[in-house]
């Protein structure tokens, strides 16, 4: 019987030939991710109530991009007990105040594909552009994996969604997300694996398609996967690497195809993903600040799409701008693209969750319109409740600071 | 028992607020579902039941949103469906959490009694049976434990 990507990685995890959408189970895990708010603070208690140790400290790595930086005694206190954790605990893999989990997993090498891996943390999919299977999992689960190894599973449906063509200047991965969200709802991937397909596909680099997968848990897909291919390879800096891949015929849950080149940007209004449109149907709402940040939208590629747009302009409302790692930071710098944010009026924050999860200084404040290239934009998560929040792309985002309303990237790019 | 009833889409924000999450369950508890309901934590009471309608939970994998409803005595909660996350999140945590298409025909008055391995929630009140998804064995027998944690007590105090 011809399997699914996820079958597959599903049933190598669980030591057999194959699997069938629906069946219950056990999986061995290759690698388990955790970061400072869900981690080694939650963790720790749980495991010297049990008495236990972690099964194998070379299959964990842990990441601080939550409290960073701290910004008061409680924030110093989690910070500390991860690091004198990771130590006791025998944990080498560890990746303090270097940026978000999700970027600085790969960026550093962890990932492979045909892994299967699990994260402390919901947007833990994004793990899934590279081949792997990667899903978020509680800190009390967490607890179990590190006991036992082990992870229990219902063997996942696969809805396809296949991009034809390719997409049109000016529109990301984002616009790919958001579109499915607001047609699919928030519930749309129904906690099974949505895998992304198709020449638009292909051709996105490898940051994007971590969009695509990090925007999975949005989507409530368990997680979000695409095909390995040299595009992975080059990432990854691997000679030699596994090709993981749908067998042909697999039977999926669905499969929605969508031609690319006409997907417009797309704008989420307050206070949900789902509350999606077209650009142009919100076109000029006034925004005050414009926020480009978080694993979904701050990556070396979200930093260049919202420097394309503002090279030589100057922003109109508050720009911020949280680089997603240090090491994307970096290259941004070396490149060009940061000073050209930086020209453009933009006020760089720490390499950490920040705004986009609710941590930080820079929390909105009451009645604030903004415009941001993070992943939810529910009700009083950035800040204020009265905060107006809407999602878009580093493009649209970046478009929308230069002229203060909400605009279209797309007449910055002709 | 009191039933509390929310609509879809109920998020983890609104459960565990991100500007709470560095405090005790105790402190984040005092915060759960206020942007929805002001009163809800401090008017809440053990055995208390929680129904809503599509995807509650959804968001975050931080499961002091399923212990904030569990700490301040919430003792089941039904929904039309959960964010999958939430659901493992819940369970191992000790509280029931079911999968019922009719949950909205359940009213304030509903007194509810409930067999997740079947997956049957019986109202009492009105003498009506409503359909749930059952929850799976393997997770049925680590509820009766107490949930994910005492669980791995007991099989690792067998296995010593």
């Amino acid at each position: 019987m011809p399997q699914t990507l996820a079958q597959k990685l599903v049933a190598r995890a669980a030591g057999r030939s194959s699997v069938t959408p629906g069946e219950i189970v056990t999986c061995k895990v290759d690698l388990a991710m955790m970061h400072d708010s869900g981690g080694p603070r939650r963790v720790k208690p749980m495991l010297d109530r049990l008495g236990a140790r972690v099964w194998d400290p070379s299959k964990v790595v842990v990441i601080t991009d939550h409290y960073v930086p701290a910004q008061d005694d409680e924030s110093r206190k989690i910070l500390r007990i991860a690091r004198d954790w990771v130590r006791e605990a025998g944990i080498t893999q560890f990746h303090d105040t270097q940026g978000i989990c999700h970027v600085v997993l790969p960026e550093r090498g962890h990932l492979r594909p045909g892994m299967f891996a699990v994260g402390g943390d919901s947007h833990s999919p994004t793990g899934g552009a590279f081949a792997a299977y990667m899903f978020g999992i509680g800190a009390t689960e967490m607890v179990s994996v590190l006991v036992t190894g082990e992870i229990w599973l219902k063997v996942p449906h696969t809805i396809v969604m296949q991009f034809d063509g390719r997409f049109a200047r000016g529109v990301a991965a984002k616009d790919a997300m958001l579109h499915l969200i607001g047609r699919f709802g928030m519930d749309g991937g129904q906690y099974q694996a949505v895998e992304y397909r198709g020449e638009a596909i292909r051709a996105l680099p490898m940051q994007e398609r971590m969009t695509l997968c990090n925007m999975s848990a949005e989507f409530g897909g368990q997680t979000g996967l695409i095909a390995s291919d040299s595009v992975t390879r080059e990432f990854l800096k691997l000679d030699n690497m596994e090709l993981w891949d749908s067998d042909p015929g697999a039977s999926v849950l669905a499969q929605h195809r969508f031609d690319a080149s006409k997907l417009a940007p797309q704008v989420a209004a307050p206070h949900s993903p789902a509350n999606t449109q077209p650009v142009d149907q919100l076109k000029n709402i006034r925004v005050d600040l414009a926020y480009i940040g978080a694993c979904t939208g701050a990556k070396l590629e979200d930093l260049r799409m919202a420097a394309q747009v503002l090279r030589g302009r100057k922003s109109s409302a508050r720009l911020l701008v949280a680089p997603a790692s240090l090491r994307d930071q970096n290259k941004a710098q070396e490149e060009g693209t940061l000073q050209v944010l930086l020209d453009a009026g933009a006020e760089l924050l720490p390499n950490a969750c920040g705004i986009c999860a609710g941590y930080g200084e820079h929390l909105l404040p009451e009645n604030v319109v903004a415009i941001s290239s993070t992943a939810r934009n529910f009700k009083g998560r950035m800040g204020a409740a009265s905060a107006q929040v809407y999602l878009a792309s580093p493009y649209t985002v970046a478009a929308s600071a230069a002229t203060g309303r909400i605009s279209d990237p797309r007449e910055f790019l002709a | 028992v009191k039933v509390w009833r929310f609509g879809d889409d109920v998020d983890t924000d609104v459960l565990a607020p991100g500007r709470y999450m560095k405090f005790s369950i105790e402190e984040i508890a005092k915060h759960c579902l206020e942007a929805l309901d002001p009163d809800f934590a401090s008017s809440v009471r053990p055995g208390d039941v929680v129904v809503a309608g599509r995807n509650f939970g959804t968001g975050s994998s931080r499961d002091q949103a399923p212990a904030a409803l569990k700490h301040l005595g919430v003792s089941l909660l039904v929904a039309e469906t959960f964010a999958g996350l939430f659901y493992r999140n819940a369970l191992n945590l000790g509280l029931p959490a079911l999968v019922c298409a009719d949950a909205g025909r359940i009213g304030p008055g509903a007194r509810l009694s409930v067999d997740m391995e079947a997956g049957k929630i019986e109202n009492m009140a009105t003498g009506e049976t409503l359909a749930c998804e059952p929850i799976p064995r393997h997770l049925v027998q680590m509820m009766r434990d107490g949930g994910l944690l005492p669980h791995l007590e007991k099989r690792l105090a067998r296995s010593a």
